[in-house]
């Protein structure tokens, strides 16, 4: 219900602008057009998407994913010490994250969902510390190729629209710890609150 | 630099799977028909959203809400015109997306403002979203600091994306 709320809003607010600042003719063009760019947009991210979806799957296929995952199961044993007690969990948790950090959204949901539930087992509804840590670290999402934005990027004349990729690592890293150093000051700020 | 790793990444994957025994083209092939579909699935959303976010632009509304906010957002270095992105994108991933292009469209995709709506959008999440589905399946409903700690990342993301553009670039 929330889109359709912001959908809405979008249409009435762009309304009464359209009449107070008398652009209606400008807003009248916009709406076909705006509908126009979202295809000539999407046909021109279909190459990049295409392209990379099927590297994805080579990846997949050939067990590098997989690997991906065991790197990052040390440090995911530091950050969920009580979920990496369960293989299954652990596990879970470690081929989201790698499936994340190659922006496959479709693969890291349901294994996401899957580590979550097993997580939230026997406590009544209430997010335990490491739960919140693991929903933290999904909504800040680190991605080594974020190719949706390239290609928008490509589609809009970049000159090179992979460049941005330092940029994008060095921000998701500014972020997850961001996410994460506050989910510690939070964690701790409750403790003394009790 | 970056011009190395694309090319470089793709020959690493396909000899590292073609050594694995992988039938390279067969799954490139495959996978490439998931992103067809992909692609296809997010249309209806984007033709709704681009549409919404183009009468914004035109009818002033975006101007207006950049020109109210920029004294604020001109505090915090941020450049005004990414206002909008800033609201929408934890809430609606093609919504991040329409404002994304609207705004690269508009700005040009290399200028600062195309950069830092590009690197922020690829270093976000749809946060909403995301904690909906993830504490909904798993039957959370005490989420306690999930979501501060969430937004909180967003925020930092935005600042990141600008401090990354202004050392990168």
């Amino acid at each position: 219900m929330a889109m359709a709320w912001i959908f809405t809003g979008m249409i009435v607010i762009s309304v009464i602008f359209g009449i107070y600042n008398g652009t209606m003719d400008e807003v009248s063009a916009a709406a076909l057009n705006g509908a126009n760019d979202a295809i000539t947009l999407c046909i021109s991210l279909l190459g990049v998407i295409c392209l990379w979806s099927g590297v994805l799957e080579v990846m997949d296929q050939s067990g590098l994913s997989k690997k991906l995952a065991a790197v990052f199961r040390p440090f995911l044993k530091k950050l969920f010490p009580d979920a990496a007690k369960d293989p299954v969990t652990l596990s879970a948790i470690s081929a989201n994250i790698s499936a994340n950090l190659l922006g496959i959204g479709n693969a890291a949901t349901p294994l996401g969902i899957q580590a979550a539930k097993r997580m939230a087992k026997g406590c009544n509804g209430i997010a335990s510390d490491s739960l919140c840590r693991f929903i933290v670290l999904n909504t800040a999402s680190i991605q080594l190729i974020p190719a949706t934005v390239a290609g928008v990027r490509a589609a809009c004349g970049a000159a090179q629209p992979f460049d941005i990729l330092p940029a994008v690592w060095f921000s998701s890293v500014l972020s997850v710890f961001a996410g994460l150093f506050s989910a510690y000051i939070f964690q701790h700020l409750r403790r003394k609150n009790r | 630099m970056t011009s190395y790793m694309i090319p470089c990444l793709l020959a690493f994957v396909t000899v590292f799977a073609l050594r694995k025994k992988t039938d390279v083209y067969t799954a490139l092939v495959q996978g490439a028909e998931n992103g067809l579909n992909l692609t296809f699935h997010i249309v209806p959303a984007l033709v709704a959203l681009l549409t919404g976010v183009s009468m914004l632009r035109a009818s002033g509304a975006l101007d207006c809400l950049t020109s109210v906010l920029s004294p604020l957002m001109n505090a915090l270095n941020i450049p005004p015109e990414v206002t909008p992105l800033l609201f929408i994108r934890p809430l609606s991933g093609s919504g991040g997306l329409a404002v994304g292009a609207e705004l690269m469209a508009q700005h040009g995709a290399d200028s600062t403002i195309g950069r830092v709506a590009a690197v922020a959008l690829g270093c976000s999440e749809t946060t909403f979203y995301t904690v909906a589905v993830y504490y909904g399946a798993a039957g959370i409903t005490k989420t306690r600091y999930t979501i501060p700690a969430a937004i909180i990342a967003d925020i930092a993301a935005f600042f990141a994306a600008v401090i990354a553009v202004e050392l990168f670039f």
